[in-house]
């Protein structure tokens, strides 16, 4: 492997970090009022990175043609998908965002900063390595990468309260997860002799020692951490409820995405070998997440904070396929993982558009009473993405949630997939809750605001996603889903 | 004679220290980033004795990144912290409660 095609496997990171580079100077240079054109032109260089990997996700490239740098990242279908996935989140991130920074909701300091599209940019770098990673090395500098661009975003907003304190708990807990991931990697390196997989999967054959046991619950607890899975989820509503809205409907999608998708490789590539090991955790994991979720959801009054007791739910979810451990369930995780990123934009963006005249920004039950009167169309395209959230049938919702629970209940885990169907049953409440506030209570017309056309365009692509319409797209997504995860497998 | 289950025995302790400086810390948001800078170092020391038992260079390597990394992250770290002390005007743990959680 020559180092030409090492680059060209890496073009879309190349493409980024110039991007991100050349950003930075004119962000330094022309300061905040060139904060729009720098948004545009970061949107264009993650759109361009986009493009780049089309062909690839198209022809699928699996095998030692996918390594880069000596085995350091693999660039298969699998990293190929998820980054397809982390890019357009990006860009939905960007394009909501400039509105709300132009608002009072933003505090005393109007309009955009032009430092957010480069960390955007960043921070998309750093994932695109997470779940390209096949060495804990590259792992490391990925994830860092995502969360250090991550702390900075929840805290961007310097003059606010609310924003600082979410930076701040946002980075003491993921400085900490880092911390015991690391000490995880620094057991499982000394008990196999290596970082790469590959040597850390051949060294984990066999009756496990204590030492590596460590290590790989370490590991576990550091991703879950990430991904803000019960028992590792407190910081989620904090830091939901604190960070400025647009950094919120970027932190629960593509960071998830990238999340997970390293989990993902991690359990099957690195403790392949060792599935008895990582499958109960997991499991766990899942149902707590599953059922706390729903139950966290219920006396919440700030949707910001409902949201993210959603998104733990919805990653509960997510886990389950994965503790399935085959092929069929890491693709139905692939699938729920694309429909969840479209719900939570399009609920986000609803969020967003939640505004009186002057700009202020609503975000509590009380304040949507009887929003069909006021502003239908956004009430409907809410109605549609909580119905879509509670996996009711004719939305793409349930067929997320349906392949999850096929996949679960072929793998003779009915008893795991009767208790997260029960819980699902619970977490409906507080979906149905918010279409009731909508519809049936007195108006209080304080949501009177017009809304960006930027917004709209999401809400409606993002709704069109999630109405039956969406069950156009499944078969070419669930083709892509099974190539993708056929390539985690290829290794074992 | 010093063995490889002296230095895990170090680190292990090291990293405990930084666990628990964080939890049970409720005066000041600098101990939280030192015990953080604690952990880190816990790791390193583990990483850099089992490089030596193994005869492998890989582990000097990592340590190296995470020396860098975690330069990174205090620089980051303070400078979040001193936004919050400007809205705030403390760097108390208990007063880190504007949100209920």
């Amino acid at each position: 492997m020559d180092f030409a095609a090492s680059f060209a496997l890496v073009l879309p990171e190349l493409v980024l970090t110039g991007a991100g580079l050349a950003l930075l100077l004119v962000a330094a240079w022309g300061g905040d009022k060139a904060a729009r054109m720098v948004a545009i032109a970061a949107a264009a260089a993650l759109f361009a990175a986009g493009i780049l990997i089309v062909p690839g996700l198209h022809l699928g490239t699996d095998g030692p043609a996918s390594l880069a740098f000596g085995g350091l990242l693999k660039v298969d279908s699998y990293a190929l998908f998820a980054k397809a996935l982390i890019y357009l989140a990006a860009i939905a991130a960007l394009v909501i965002a400039p509105s709300f920074f132009a608002s009072p909701a933003a505090g005393t300091e109007r309009g955009m900063r032009a430092e957010y599209p480069v960390l955007i940019l960043f921070s998309s770098v750093g994932m695109g390595l997470m779940v390209s990673a096949n060495d804990f090395m590259s792992l490391y500098l990925g994830l860092e990468l995502t969360s250090l661009s991550s702390y900075v975003l929840a805290a961007i907003l310097r003059r606010d309260t609310r924003s600082g304190e979410a930076g701040l708990k946002y980075f003491v807990l993921g400085a900490l997860a880092s911390g015991i991931l690391l000490y995880g990697i620094s057991l499982l390196y000394g008990f196999t002799g290596g970082t790469a997989f590959e040597a850390v999967r051949a060294g984990l054959t066999g009756q496990m020692g204590t030492g590596a046991l460590f290590g790989v619950i370490f590991v576990l607890s550091g991703l879950a951490f990430k991904i803000s899975a019960v028992p590792f989820h407190m910081w989620t509503p904090d830091v939901y409820e604190g960070a400025p809205t647009p950094v919120t409907a970027f932190f629960a999608t593509a960071p998830k995405v990238a999340a997970v998708g390293l989990t993902a490789r991690v359990v099957f590539e690195v403790f392949g070998g060792q599935v008895g090991a990582w499958q109960q955790i997991v499991m766990f994991m899942a149902l707590a997440s599953i059922v706390f979720g729903a139950l966290g959801a219920i006396g919440q009054e700030n949707l910001k904070r409902l949201l993210a007791y959603s998104s733990i739910n919805n990653i509960g979810f997510i886990l389950l396929g994965l503790a399935v451990a085959n092929a069929d369930g890491a693709s139905a995780m692939l699938v729920y993982l694309f429909i969840y990123v479209a719900m939570s934009i399009g609920c986000f963006a609803a969020l967003l558009m939640l505004r009186d005249e002057e700009g202020n920004l609503y975000e509590t039950f009380t304040d949507i009473r009887g929003l069909s009167v006021t502003r239908p169309a956004i009430a409907w395209a809410l109605l549609i993405f909580m119905f879509s959230l509670a996996g009711i049938p004719p939305l793409l919702g349930f067929y997320a949630k349906f392949v999850i629970f096929q996949a679960t209940i072929e793998a003779g885990l009915v008893a795991f997939g009767a208790i997260a169907i029960a819980a699902s049953v619970i977490g409906a409440f507080y979906y149905i809750k918010f279409v009731k506030v909508m519809f049936f209570d007195e108006p209080v017309g304080v949501v009177t605001g017009k809304s960006e056309a930027s917004h709209w365009t999401l809400l409606f692509l993002t709704a069109a996603i999630v109405s039956p319409l969406g069950y156009l797209l499944t078969p070419s997504l669930t083709d892509l889903a099974d190539r993708a995860a056929a390539s985690l497998f290829l290794a074992v | 004679m010093i063995g490889i289950e002296h230095y895990l025995t170090v680190g292990a302790i090291l990293f405990v220290l930084g666990v628990l400086g964080i939890f049970l810390n409720r005066k000041n948001v600098i101990v939280i980033l030192m015990a953080v800078e604690l952990i880190l170092l816990a790791v390193n020391l583990n990483l850099v004795a089992f490089s030596a038992f193994l005869n492998d260079l890989a582990g000097q390597v990592f340590a190296m990144l995470v020396l860098t990394v975690a330069a990174a992250e205090a620089a980051i770290g303070l400078a979040i912290l001193v936004i919050y002390f400007r809205t705030r005007g403390s760097i108390a743990v208990d007063d880190i409660n504007r949100m209920k959680g």
